[in-house]
């Protein structure tokens, strides 16, 4: 519909009506100048987009040594393989601990974690301030709400001494649980609840399904797309954490990817020739989970994003 | 809440307590520990504190170092918020506009949005390296050699680059969802109505996209306060020098690094103050945009 | 089956707006209610007090003798049918009517077989295994009706479970309904802005205006002897003919002096005079009316205009040669309704 909008002012409807020889002429229809304007620019886009992520996979491809008298090309060598193997099992430091494969299980544990549970406490809360009367549900309302005005990082430091205090440091509850304290999920569960038609509880109430029974019979499969969407933002927004996992997990063993790009760019300095195969392979390990699950699901996440953030 | 709400007495606390306790324990008491540290000089070896009232926060007054990088922060947001919106928006008005590939074009012009910020930082350096960076290269053919992370304006607009790539798709999927429920009798009647497809975007699409706009304005202004952490800290690797940093930037520095508490306390108000404003402003937006649907 | 008896019940919500003000009435086994009203009478506020959704302000309820207001609603043996339906999307239809059977411990071959039979009274036999999404409204009616049937409840409770549905399927449906419910005989509580429902569907109407009974009766006693000029105009399409009329000089007058009836009792003063469009004779008489436009509606015809200056309507019969312009009407005296202009209610 939109394409001919630049040639034909009748709505489609009528300017179809209006051709009455159209089909017969179909294949000769001419070149339309503008959709070829809006393909260039789509393209130019998408380039932009794509080009760095390409040149990261091209540089693990070719020699080290290649790189550092060259830079990116368009020549794709036969090193991808071992600079994976690389990777994944050889350490960047002394420790023996900081590999692909550990680094990349600890990003699990951050993204999944976090992910988890803050979809289980959000929704509990959500349910309770939506579905029950409650005498101090303003009061919970606000205290809960107010998180969203604060995000970590002004409070960072602060933060991070509580956590020192409470004996939390390099511990996966001291990552994971700070990160959980805002109020995003909350606020879009209690959404999501106040959406659902009103008479479902009143039906189930006649039912005679009780808060417990109706939350997992009703609530909860009725939420399913929701928390799908939910669980995907908040699975790249956990992998993608760095500034607090940097100050709270200080030994290597708890290092994620994403704090180890930093390794790995201080590892690209030095008098030894830089390993840019191995490096480049890791950011495209940090990179790959969260972006696979967002181009999968991708109906769910749009839906979740747009609708969350309003 | 609902009408018929169930009157359990205990269950609803039970649900809450999670919650609750986490919000208390994460977020009101650092909250309250900054606010209360910000009028303290603490002993750096941890012996004790005093009470100094405002002199955290004209010591930040008074430091250029502190002035300069609030001038940049301000620059850095700007910059970012406008060349990512304007790109986006165009993105998403072609987006909207093709039948074939539709689909395809959205894939690719959005996965960008779950690239971690330091990944798009190391992308950064590799562009931009001295010796064979494509985009140094690209710059010397016009005259200019830029050296990242030497020179204040060169890293500056690295920066700059890397943030706007990794800001555009969040952009984009907000307004090409925004232009997707413009209801398709209102453009039709724009179609009737007016025959210049530019006139007919500025007049009837871009008002009617307007408060999504204003509100991933504030987004944006978050997102390069804030978010943009991890991709400075990859590009200056630890050694910022007298190369660019943002505000939260210099929280870190100063209250983790140096161990001034306080005054890294302070700059944590100034920002948390500066959110609430932001916040504060976006929900009046969020009042109009009521009358505009 | 059940006798359900309000006494004094009463509703004020927590911001102080009294829904329902202090109200009685009782309603007998296996009688078919129906409250009607405009829309924030109170109705629906009502029915819901009955379902146990709503708190009882003050006043008793009691089904079958037993006081139930601080009964959950599971536990007053009663169903309702939900304007939306309320069917839960995620559930088959054998699930959605089986829903309520399994949270009371029925055992399984039980409801099985309850469901069967449910399904086999209300045409849904074929698509027990399809989810609510996957069905017509008028399926979906039908769903919310089967879960209400299975329970077997003492009363049945309708908040206006036709309006989502198109005209010819909602004439359809009430003759449905009302046909299960005499099979069934079980006692119904409906409630409906529609008064065309209320009329056809009930064994009596209790018809409800900002939170206040205007008028307990029949289908019939309502329509011909409306209480008060609320009922009057809310009950029948068109509604009856209000006029400002006068007791003047020993009889009823318009005020362009026509005298339509004696007054009784020698008394004076403002009145509302009412009269059904199809009591009017036309042709001959004493007032006249001048028509302005003329609505054909093949059986009838309907005549719009003016009579002393009011709006005013009349019914034609189909043979007759109404057009436009001056007709003389006649105004029998057995067919008219006399209100107080004050407080609108019947003299």
């Amino acid at each position: 519909m939109a394409e001919l909008s630049h040639t034909i002012l009748l709505p489609p409807e009528q300017a179809r009506a209006a051709r009455p020889v159209a089909p017969a002429r179909r294949h000769r229809r001419p070149l339309r100048w503008g959709a070829v304007g809006n393909h260039a620019v789509l393209i130019a886009g998408a380039l932009f987009m794509l080009a760095p992520l390409l040149m990261l996979v091209q540089m693990s491809t070719i020699p080290d040594a290649q790189i550092m008298r060259t830079g990116p090309s368009f020549e794709i060598g036969d090193r991808f393989w071992p600079n994976l193997e690389k990777a994944l099992t050889e350490s960047m430091s002394f420790s023996g601990e900081t590999t692909g494969l550990n680094m990349f299980r600890n990003s699990m544990i951050l993204g999944l974690g976090f992910a988890l549970g803050k979809i289980v406490i959000s929704m509990m809360a959500a349910y309770a301030i939506v579905y029950f009367r409650l005498r101090f549900a303003t009061l919970a309302f606000w205290l809960i709400f107010t998180t969203l005005l604060l995000p970590l990082e002004v409070r960072i430091v602060p933060s991070y001494e509580i956590t020192q205090k409470l004996g939390l440091l390099n511990s996966w509850t001291g990552l994971i649980v700070p990160l959980i304290a805002s109020a995003t999920a909350t606020f879009f569960f209690r959404q999501f609840f106040m959406s659902v038609p009103e008479e479902l509880l009143e039906a189930a109430k006649i039912d005679g399904a009780g808060p417990v029974k109706f939350f997992i019979d009703i609530l909860v499969p009725l939420s399913r797309t929701m928390i799908a969407a939910m669980f995907i933002i908040m699975f790249v927004f956990g992998w993608n954490q760095y500034l607090w996992p940097v100050m709270v997990s200080t030994e290597e063993g708890k290092f994620t990817l994403v704090q180890g790009i930093k390794q790995i760019t201080q590892g690209l300095e030095g008098g030894h020739i830089p390993e840019y195969g191995r490096s480049n392979i890791l950011a495209i390990l940090a990179v790959l989970p969260p972006v696979l699950v967002v181009v999968f699901f991708q109906r769910w996440f749009v839906k979740g994003l747009t609708e969350s953030d309003k | 809440m609902k009408r018929a709400g169930f009157d359990n007495p205990w269950l609803p606390i039970l649900l809450l307590l999670p919650q609750l306790s986490i919000i208390c324990l994460f977020f009101y008491w650092p909250a309250w520990q900054a606010l209360r540290s910000s009028f303290f000089l603490e002993d750096p070896f941890g012996f004790g504190e005093t009470f100094v009232g405002l002199q955290n926060y004209t010591r930040l007054w008074d430091s250029p170092q502190y002035m300069k990088n609030a001038w940049f922060t301000l620059w850095f947001s700007f910059l970012v918020t406008f060349f990512s919106l304007a790109i986006a928006l165009l993105l998403a008005v072609k987006a909207d506009t093709v039948l074939r590939g539709a689909r395809t074009y959205r894939t690719l012009l959005m996965w960008v949005y779950a690239v971690a910020p330091p990944v798009a930082g190391f992308i950064a350096l590799i562009l931009f390296n001295q010796r064979w960076g494509p985009l140094t290269e690209a710059f010397a053919q016009f005259g200019w050699l830029l050296r990242v992370r030497l020179e204040y304006f060169d890293t500056a607009f690295a920066m700059i680059v890397a943030s706007v790539w990794k800001q555009v798709p969040v952009n984009f999927i907000f307004f090409l969802s925004g232009l997707q429920s413009i209801p398709r009798a209102v453009r039709e009647a724009a179609l009737i109505d007016n025959r210049s497809g530019i006139s007919r975007f500025w007049t009837v699409t871009f008002p009617l996209l307007a408060p999504t706009g204003f509100f991933l304005l504030i987004i944006n202004i978050t997102y390069s306060l804030f978010d943009t952490f991890g991709m400075i800290d990859t590009i200056l690797r630890n050694n910022p020098g007298d190369q660019p940093v943002t505000l939260v930037y210099q929280v870190y520095l100063d209250g983790f690094r140096g161990q001034d508490i306080g005054g890294s306390s302070a700059q944590s108000v100034v920002l948390m103050v500066l959110v609430l404003a932001l916040t504060v402003f976006q929900f009046r937006l969020v009042e109009r945009r009521i009358h505009y649907t | 089956m059940a006798r359900v008896t309000l006494d004094r019940v009463h509703k004020v919500y927590p911001n102080g707006f009294e829904a329902v003000r202090p109200t009685s009435f009782q309603i007998e086994d296996g009688e078919f209610l129906v409250l009607v009203g405009p829309s924030g009478c109170g109705k629906s506020t009502l029915l819901r007090m009955i379902a146990g959704l709503e708190d009882i302000t003050g006043g008793t309820l009691t089904i079958d003798g037993r006081e139930v207001n601080s009964v959950g609603p599971a536990d007053r043996d009663i169903a309702m049918v939900f304007q939306n339906y309320a069917l839960y999307p995620h559930m088959t239809v054998r699930r959605n009517i089986a829903y309520g059977l399994a949270n009371r411990g029925t055992p399984r071959d039980r409801i099985a077989a309850k469901v069967e039979e449910a399904a086999r009274m209300l045409n849904l036999t074929d698509h027990l295994d399809r989810k609510p999404a996957q069905l017509s409204g008028g399926q979906r009616q039908r769903v919310a009706m089967g879960r209400a049937i299975v329970r077997d409840p003492a009363l049945f409770l309708f908040d206006e479970p036709l309006s989502n549905l198109d005209a010819k399927l909602r004439n359809q449906m009430r003759i449905e309904i009302k046909a299960l419910q005499r099979r069934l005989g079980v006692t119904s509580i409906y409630v409906t802005h529609d008064q065309v429902e209320a009329m056809t569907m009930a064994d009596r109407i209790i018809v409800l205006n900002g939170g206040v009974i205007e008028q307990i009766g029949t289908p019939a006693e309502i329509y011909h002897s409306p209480a008060s000029t609320f009922v009057a105009s809310f009950m029948g399409a068109p509604p009856m003919n209000l006029i400002e009329a006068a007791f003047e000089t020993g009889a009823v007058r318009l005020p362009d002096g026509t005298a339509v009836m004696d007054a009784p009792g020698g008394r004076s003063g403002p009145i509302t005079l009412g009269i059904r469009p199809e009591d009017v004779r036309l042709g001959r008489g004493s007032a006249t009316f001048d028509v302005a436009l003329v609505e054909e509606l093949g059986a009838h015809r309907l005549l719009h205009g003016k009579l002393s200056g009011q709006p005013f309507t009349a019914h034609a019969l189909k043979e007759s040669d109404a057009t436009t312009g001056s007709h003389r009407i006649d105004l029998p005296f057995e067919a008219l309704a006399l209100f107080d202009r004050e407080t609108g209610m019947r003299l």
